[in-house]
C-alpha cells in the first residue's frame, strides 16, 4: 500500500543528546579496520587542529539511523520495516564529529514515492551539537520492497 | 583541517591510490557490534536465504566506510571530507569461510571546485560487480 503523501515535510522531535565517547570512536574505527591516528590519539587529532579525537566520516550514521527509527516505526506512517533496504546514503559535513560532542538529531521526511509497488522514503537528519551549531546533515533513502502477491 | 595534498598539485583525472579491503563473517560481527546494526542478514545465513539473499551480505554502511578510506588515507585528515554520498547497487556477499570477500576501491578526481575542494568519484567492486553507484566525495585540500 502506498504511503500517505501528507507525511512529506513532517519533522520529528529532536532526539535526546548522544554523547560521543573516545572509546566508542576507537571501537568503530577498529571495526572498519581504519588505523588513522586522528580517530584514537588526541595528540594526533590536535596536530590536525581538532580539540579531541574525531570520528570516521560514516560514524554519525549510527546516531542518525537510530533517530530515523522515529520515522520508520511511526505507526501512523505504516512503513513495513521488515521489507526495508538501504538505497542511498549521503552526508554533508560542517565539521567532523569529535569526542565530547553531545549531538541531537531532527529527522524530517523529505519525500515519499511509490515506484513499481516499492515505497521509497527520503529522510533528512540534521545533527546539531550542544551549542546548537550544525555539525552534519545525513540523507537516507529507504526502499520498502513491494510485498509478493499472496 | 590539515590536508596533505595541495589543491594546485591536483588535476582532473588524478587517480588516488587504490585499495582492497577484506571482509569476513568475523568482520561483520565486529561491525554489527560497533555500529549497533544487528540485522540478521549480516550474520545469519539461514535468515538471509529466507529473505531471498544468496548468503550473508555485508552492511552497506560497512562498504561505505571502507570506500572513503581511499580518500581519507590520501588526504591524511579525515575531517577534510565535506560531502560523501553513495548508492547501494549490489550487496557484498560474504561466504562462511576463512577467505571472506574483498571490496576493491579505486578513485579519481572528477572536478576541481571552489575553495580548494575537489570532487572525487569512487568505484567499489566485489566479485566482479559494482557494489556502490554514484559514489562521490567532496574533499578540501591544502
Amino acid at each position: 500500500m502506498a504511503l500517505d503523501q501528507s507525511f512529506v515535510g513532517r519533522s520529528y522531535p529532536p532526539t535526546d543528546p548522544y554523547e560521543v565517547g573516545r572509546e566508542k570512536i576507537r571501537e568503530f574505527a577498529e571495526a572498519v579496520g581504519d588505523p588513522n591516528s586522528a580517530y584514537t590519539d588526541p595528540e594526533a587529532a590536535k596536530a590536525l587542529g581538532y580539540a579531541d579525537v574525531i570520528a570516521p566520516p560514516t560514524f554519525v550514521f549510527t546516531i542518525t539511523y537510530k533517530a530515523a527509527g522515529q520515522v520508520v516505526q511511526d505507526p501512523q506512517l505504516g512503513l513495513d520495516y521488515s521489507r526495508v533496504v538501504h538505497g542511498d546514503q549521503k552526508f554533508a559535513y560542517k565539521r567532523p564529529v569529535r569526542a565530547g560532542d553531545r549531538l541531537t538529531v531532527v529527522s524530517t521526511i523529505e519525500a515519499i514515492k511509490s515506484l513499481a509497488g516499492n515505497d521509497i522514503l527520503d529522510i533528512r537528519g540534521e545533527v546539531h551539537d550542544e551549542a546548537g551549531e550544525h555539525v552534519v546533515t545525513a540523507w537516507t533513502k529507504l526502499v520498502a520492497r513491494a510485498a509478493e502477491e499472496g | 583541517m590539515a590536508a596533505n595534498i595541495a589543491y594546485d598539485d591536483i588535476e582532473v583525472g588524478t587517480e588516488l591510490p587504490a585499495q582492497t579491503f577484506l571482509v569476513t563473517r568475523a568482520t561483520l560481527v565486529q561491525y554489527a557490534g560497533a555500529s549497533g546494526d544487528f540485522n540478521p542478514i549480516h550474520w545469519n545465513e539461514k535468515f538471509a536465504v529466507e529473505v531471498g539473499l544468496p548468503d550473508v551480505i555485508a552492511h552497506g554502511m560497512f562498504t561505505m566506510a571502507e570506500a572513503i578510506r581511499v580518500v581519507t588515507d590520501w588526504v591524511g585528515d579525515p575531517g577534510a571530507v565535506a560531502e560523501y554520498g553513495v548508492r547501494f547497487t549490489k550487496p557484498v556477499v560474504v561466504p562462511n569461510d576463512d577467505k571472506g570477500a574483498t571490496i576493491e576501491v579505486s578513485a579519481k578526481v572528477a572536478a576541481k571546485l571552489d575553495d580548494n575542494a575537489v570532487r572525487v568519484d569512487l568505484t567499489a567492486m566485489s566479485a566482479g560487480q559494482k557494489v556502490l553507484g554514484m559514489s562521490r566525495a567532496v574533499v578540501r585540500l591544502a
